[in-house]
C-alpha cells in the first residue's frame, strides 16, 4: 500500500510540475517536451487505477501521434522571435484575463462534477458492466462502446472525419507550374525511348535537344 | 525486508532479460554485417575472435574510449537525453515479450498495445537528437524520420487490429496460443508482408533509411554525435530492429510455439523457437538491406499512405466479415 502511495505521489507530482512547466518554460520546444512528460505521467496514473487500456491509448494517441505533430510544428517556429513572452516580464499581454476566466470556468466545472459524484453517486451509475471485475477493462469498454453507445461512437468518428477533411480542404491549394513525378510513367519507360545510340563524328559532336 | 526481497527478485529477473538482449544486439550487428557481406561476395568482419564474432565487442571498446563531443551551440540537456531515450525505449519494450507460456517479465492484459506504444515513442529519441544538435543535417534527418515513422506506424496499427480480430485478446501470450492450429502468417499472409515492410520503415532500415541517408544528409540525426552517445543510438536502433522481429514472430509466426506440434519438437524450450524465428526475420532484414536500393522520399510517403494504409484497412474489413459470416469471432 505504501509503495502504491509513493508511486501515486511521484507520478502526480511529476504531472503537476510538468503541467506548470508547459506554461512557464521560455523555450517552446521545452514546453512541448514537458507536455509529453505530463501525458506520460497521466497515463501512468491511469494504469495505476487499473485503466490500463486508457493509459495505453493515451500513450499511443497523445504521445505517439499528437505530441509528435506539436513538436513538428513548434520546431519549425522561429524561436528567436519569442524570447520575450509574458512570463519573462511583459505586462502588455492581453491573454491573461481571458486565460484566467477560462481556467476559473474549468475549475468550477470540475468542482460541480466531483461534488455530484460525492453526493449523488447513483447518477453516475450508468452501466454495471463497467464495475464487473471478472472481465478486463478492454472487454468491458468494448461491450459498452459498441452496444449502448454505438451511435454516439459513430457520430464522434464522423465528426473527426469531417474535421480532417475540412482541414485538408482549407489548406489545400492547387499550385501551377509544379513538376510532378508520375511513378507509373517512370517505371514504364522502355529502353527504346530512353537510350539512343549515335555514331559520333570527329570534331562535330552530337547535338542534344531537350 | 519482504518488500526488499521482492524488489531484488524483480531486479534479478530484469537483468536476466536485459543482459541477453544487449549481448544479442552486439551479435546481431555482427550477423547483419556478415549477411550483408556474403550477399555482396565479400568476407565481412572475420578477424576479431572466431568468425569475427567479437567484432562488435571491439567496436564497443573503441566507442567507449572515444571522446564525447557536445557541440557548443547545441541544447545540452536534450542533446544528452536523446540517445538515452532511444536506448531506454528500445529496452523497456522487452518486458512484455513472452519466451514461453510462463517465462515473461510482465504478463499484462494490454501487451500488444504496450509494444505498439513503446515503438511509437521511439521517434522521440530521433527528433530530440536532431533538434538539439542545432545543425542543418540532423534537423532535416529528424524531420524526415518523424514523418516516416508516424506514417508507417498507422499501417502497423491497422495490421495489429487484423491479428487482434482473430485472437480476441490484447495479451501477447493469448496471441501466441491462438496460433496453435495455424500460424497467422498463412491466413494473413499479405498482412505479414506489409508488416515486414512497415517494420523496415519503422526502424529506419534500408531501403527506407532516409533519415540517415549518407549521400544526402551525412548521417542524419546522428551527425553531431560521437563516442558512446553515438554507440547508444546504434544499440537502441538494433534493439528496436530485434524488437520488431520479435513482434513479427509473435504476431504471425507463432511466437514461442514449435512449428510442428509433435514429440521431439515440443521438447525444445519455447525461448529457442522464439529466438530462431527472430533470427529468421532478422536475416530477411539483412538481406533486404543488401539487395534493395534506397527509396525516394515521395515514393516512401506514397507507399505508406496510398498503398499500405488502404490495403490493410480493406483487409480488416475482409477479416472481420469472414470471421462474422462463418461465426468464427472469438467471443467469450
Amino acid at each position: 500500500m505504501i509503495a502504491h502511495a509513493i508511486f501515486f505521489y511521484t507520478f502526480s507530482i511529476i504531472a503537476v510540475v510538468s503541467a506548470i512547466m508547459v506554461t512557464a518554460s521560455k523555450n517552446t520546444v521545452h514546453s512541448v517536451f514537458f507536455l509529453i512528460l505530463d501525458f506520460i505521467s497521466i497515463s501512468c496514473l491511469f494504469i495505476m487505477i487499473g485503466a490500463e487500456f486508457l493509459g495505453m491509448i493515451m500513450l499511443i494517441v497523445y504521445v505517439g501521434a499528437v505530441a509528435v505533430l506539436f513538436l513538428f510544428v513548434v520546431m519549425m517556429l522561429n524561436v528567436a522571435q519569442q524570447k520575450n513572452q509574458w512570463f519573462a516580464g511583459q505586462a502588455t499581454s492581453k491573454h491573461i484575463p481571458v486565460g484566467l476566466i477560462i481556467s476559473t470556468l474549468i475549475f468550477f466545472e470540475i468542482i460541480i462534477v466531483i461534488g455530484g459524484w460525492k453526493y449523488k453517486p447513483e447518477i453516475f451509475d450508468i452501466n454495471n458492466s463497467l464495475a464487473n471485475a471478472s472481465v478486463s477493462n478492454t472487454h468491458s469498454l468494448g461491450q459498452i462502446l459498441y452496444t449502448d453507445y454505438i451511435h454516439v461512437f459513430q457520430i464522434s468518428g464522423m465528426i473527426l472525419l469531417v474535421a480532417m477533411i475540412g482541414a485538408i480542404v482549407l489548406t489545400f491549394r492547387q499550385r501551377s507550374g509544379v513538376k510532378k513525378q508520375s511513378y507509373i510513367k517512370q517505371i514504364s519507360r522502355e529502353r527504346a525511348e530512353g537510350v539512343e545510340v549515335l555514331e559520333v563524328q570527329s570534331n562535330k559532336g552530337v547535338k542534344i535537344d531537350d | 525486508m519482504e518488500y526488499l526481497s521482492i524488489v531484488f527478485h524483480e531486479v534479478y529477473k530484469i537483468l536476466f532479460l536485459l543482459v541477453p538482449v544487449l549481448v544479442s544486439v552486439a551479435m546481431i550487428v555482427w550477423l547483419d554485417r556478415r549477411v550483408w557481406a556474403f550477399v555482396q561476395k565479400r568476407q565481412g568482419p572475420n578477424v576479431v575472435g572466431p568468425f569475427g564474432l567479437l567484432q562488435s565487442l571491439a567496436d564497443a571498446l573503441k566507442y567507449i574510449f572515444k571522446e564525447i563531443i557536445i557541440p557548443s551551440s547545441s541544447n545540452k540537456v536534450i542533446f544528452i537525453l536523446a540517445p538515452i531515450v532511444t536506448m531506454t525505449l528500445a529496452l523497456i519494450a522487452w518486458a512484455v515479450i513472452p519466451f514461453s507460456a510462463t517465462q515473461v517479465l510482465a504478463d499484462i492484459n494490454v501487451g500488444i498495445l504496450y509494444l505498439f506504444a513503446v515503438s511509437s515513442l521511439g521517434v522521440y529519441g530521433i527528433i530530440m537528437g536532431g533538434w538539439a544538435s542545432n545543425s542543418k543535417y540532423p534537423f532535416l534527418g529528424a524531420i524526415r524520420s518523424a514523418a516516416q515513422m508516424v506514417s508507417y506506424e498507422v499501417s502497423i496499427g491497422v495490421i495489429i487490429i487484423n491479428v487482434l480480430l482473430c485472437v480476441g485478446s490484447l495479451n501477447l501470450n493469448d496471441i501466441v496460443i491462438a496460433q496453435q492450429n495455424m500460424w497467422f502468417v498463412i491466413p494473413l499472409f499479405p498482412m505479414f508482408v506489409i508488416f515486414f515492410i512497415s517494420a523496415l520503415a519503422e526502424t529506419n532500415r534500408p531501403p527506407f533509411d532516409l533519415p540517415e541517408a549518407e549521400a544526402e544528409l551525412v548521417a542524419g540525426y546522428q551527425t553531431e554525435y560521437s563516442g558512446m552517445m553515438y554507440a547508444m543510438f546504434w544499440l537502441g536502433e538494433y534493439a528496436n530492429i530485434l524488437l520488431m522481429c520479435a513482434m513479427g514472430a509473435i504476431l504471425f509466426l507463432g511466437g514461442w510455439m514449435s512449428p510442428i506440434d509433435v514429440y521431439p519438437f515440443t521438447l525444445v524450450p519455447g525461448a529457442i523457437w522464439l529466438i530462431l524465428k527472430i533470427l529468421l526475420l532478422f536475416i530477411l532484414f539483412a538481406l533486404v538491406k543488401a539487395i534493395v536500393p534506397r527509396y525516394r522520399y515521395d515514393q516512401l510517403m506514397r507507399l505508406g499512405w496510398k498503398v499500405f494504409l488502404p490495403l490493410s484497412l480493406i483487409w480488416v474489413v475482409l477479416t472481420a466479415s469472414y470471421l462474422f459470416y462463418f461465426n468464427l469471432l472469438p467471443v467469450n
